[in-house]
């Protein structure tokens, strides 16, 4: 049975128009327009137990709105969804005990007090019995590294910090399912590699079903296998992430370093996209010219020190996704 | 429950941070008090006729009065009303709790914290300096602190009707200065309700405010004796089981309109 399935989902919502001015503030007292917007389309997709997925889109997409669903929160106006064979808002409070959900925006610690508190909170808001409280409370603090944190104010934490106290809190209660909303989000080098590792291995050894939303594509590059795609409220593609890269675009991109800054640069067959100084950053279509081909060309005609051939990175896949799906 | 009861707890431990705020609100209060009793002296040196109330009552139901103020005085919760405004409010529905007990158990600890911090002194003052009488028997001790009880589920039965407004009105301000202005004078807390005329007095029986303070303070006066405290209690349980039927109905509808905002 899948963990997660949904199908055809469709939510809109009325958005009140302002019209400028004060002329128009004064009509819009007595007559309201309102503007329907549809956040998702006929969104459908399944996920299997275990299963992490990226779902990914530009703002506005549809993605909150997906997870809002799943958790029971909103109420879509038609289709269909159950997770672990429960309609979420039907059964908001069983559902409810079984995800987890970790919003990188907000926090759901209680502010005022210790992280510590906040967990005993959880434990008894969850109904987790204490031994397996325990259990999951040590493992979680050895795991995220979060015991010196344990008895400080959750206003007084960095955001990294707060970020992992965040994650230990949605995973008291061994959620099934964890909707990480932009986990990364605000974080730096350090703290968002600590939380990748932590949610890679929460997959893989726990088999807790994962679905991540981000906008960071290196958290993508580094989890997800599988990449739901959506923008307008529609899904644009879900698969592979190398099949979403390959059906944008198959150029590749070679980078190379002259040995002379200054001089000319001669290219046949590639294109140069931009040059600073030495170096200089090409694409090119392995279709018409081969790597090999290409540099041999090159180098037969400048002097060069060093050669990168790479795909293209993973934000212009996506940059050029968004744009054809004019959004 | 226990869900329930831990949150109340924390909350209560948070609460209990603001110590300063109700040494201040015990302040303004005394003054305040003092200077109710004295307009009442003036009222009652200048009349002849027989009035409902002996002076002393009226001095005891005032500090009573001015001891139990915090249960008919809300403020916006601040907090709440930020959460709505972010929409960190989606939060509550991610918990295996009802939304409604949630809130409400909110407004309880917001209620009882700073009425213990208030009224605790206010009874040891007012008790010994300024004519705050003891209630007449140990059956009328009994009623008040039953009625009391009540009264502080009936007011947080109220604030909870507050907060779900703030779901259609976002900020609240409104409701919350002219509400409070209504319950003072419907609940006793400026004319003691034994005083007002007769066909008033049909009216504000019947109505739910005199629960919040006049009903606990004239069964600790002995006003309404100790026999007669059951209908009275059971006014004020009915009132307030009709206030959370209808905190859950306009819940039901607010959590339909909210749209908690976000791609």
């Amino acid at each position: 049975m899948a963990a997660v399935t949904v199908e055809d989902l469709v939510k809109s919502f009325r958005v009140a128009e302002r019209q400028p001015g004060t002329w128009g503030a004064l009509r819009g007292v007595v007559r309201r327009r309102y503007r329907t917007v549809r956040a998702l389309d006929g969104v459908s997709f399944e996920l299997q137990p275990g299963e992490l997925v990226g779902y990914i889109g530009p703002n506005g997409a549809g993605k909150s709105t997906t997870v809002k669903i799943l958790s029971g929160i909103l109420v879509p106006d038609s289709g269909r969804c159950e997770v672990l064979g429960r309609t979420p808002w039907r059964e908001r409070v069983a559902n409810a005990r079984d995800i987890g959900v970790v919003f990188g925006q907000r926090t759901q610690l209680w502010w005022d007090l210790p992280v510590v508190e906040s967990f005993e909170l959880l434990r008894d808001i969850y109904a987790v019995p204490h031994e397996r409280f325990r259990a999951a409370h040590a493992e979680l603090v050895e795991l995220l590294d979060i015991g010196p944190l344990l008895d400080t104010p959750v206003r007084q934490l960095s955001l990294g910090q707060r970020m992992r106290c965040d994650l230990a809190a949605s995973l008291l209660h061994s959620p099934k399912i964890l909707y990480l909303d932009e986990p990364t989000i605000g974080l730096d080098a350090v703290s968002k590699l600590a939380v990748r590792e932590f949610v890679r291995r929460l997959n893989r050894e726990r088999g807790v079903t994962i679905i991540l939303t981000t906008h960071d594509m290196d958290d993508i590059e580094a989890l997800c296998r599988r990449v739901i795609l959506i923008g307008s409220g529609r899904i644009l593609s879900d698969g592979p992430l190398e099949a979403l890269r390959a059906g944008v675009t198959t150029e590749r991109r070679l980078i190379v370093d002259l040995a002379d800054g200054t001089g000319p640069f001669e290219s046949d067959g590639a294109e140069v996209v931009h040059r600073e100084g030495a170096r200089v950053h090409l694409r090119f279509d392995p279709a018409l010219v081969s790597a090999p081909e290409l540099i041999a060309r090159i180098t037969s005609r400048n002097a060069i020190r060093d050669l990168i051939v790479e795909n293209p990175p993973i934000e212009e896949v996506i940059a050029r996704l968004y744009g054809e799906a004019g959004c | 429950m226990r869900g329930y009861a831990s949150f109340l707890a924390a909350r209560i431990r948070v609460l209990l941070q603001y110590r300063a705020a109700a040494l201040a609100g015990f302040g303004t209060q005394l003054f305040w008090g003092l200077i109710r009793v004295m307009i009442f002296e003036a009222f009652y040196r200048s009349s002849t006729a027989a009035q409902p109330m002996t002076m002393d009552e009226v001095r005891s139901y005032i500090w009573l009065g001015q001891a139990m103020l915090i249960l008919v005085m809300w403020g916006p919760d601040t907090d709440l009303r930020d959460m709505i405004r972010t929409g960190g409010v989606a939060y509550e529905l991610l918990r295996p709790l009802d939304v409604y007990w949630v809130w409400f158990t909110r407004c309880l600890a917001q209620r009882t914290v700073p009425l213990v911090f208030r009224a605790v002194p206010m009874f040891v003052v007012a008790g010994l300096f300024l004519g705050l009488g003891a209630p007449p028997s140990p059956a009328s001790a009994v009623a008040w602190l039953g009625a009391t009880l009540a009264a502080i589920l009936m007011s947080a039965a109220f604030a909870t009707l507050i907060s779900l407004s703030l779901l259609w009105t976002i900020s609240g301000e409104g409701m919350c200065r002219i509400l409070p202005v209504i319950c003072w004078v419907l609940s006793g807390l400026i004319v003691p309700l034994p005083l007002y005329p007769d066909w008033a007095q049909r009216v504000i029986m019947a109505l739910p405010f005199r629960g919040l303070a006049d009903t606990p303070f004239r069964l600790y006066l002995g006003h309404i004796l100790p026999s007669e405290a059951l209908p009275a209690i059971a006014h004020q349980l009915v009132w307030t089981a009709a206030m959370i039927a209808i905190g859950r109905l306009m819940l039901a509808r607010g959590l339909r309109r909210v749209v908690v905002q976000g791609g």
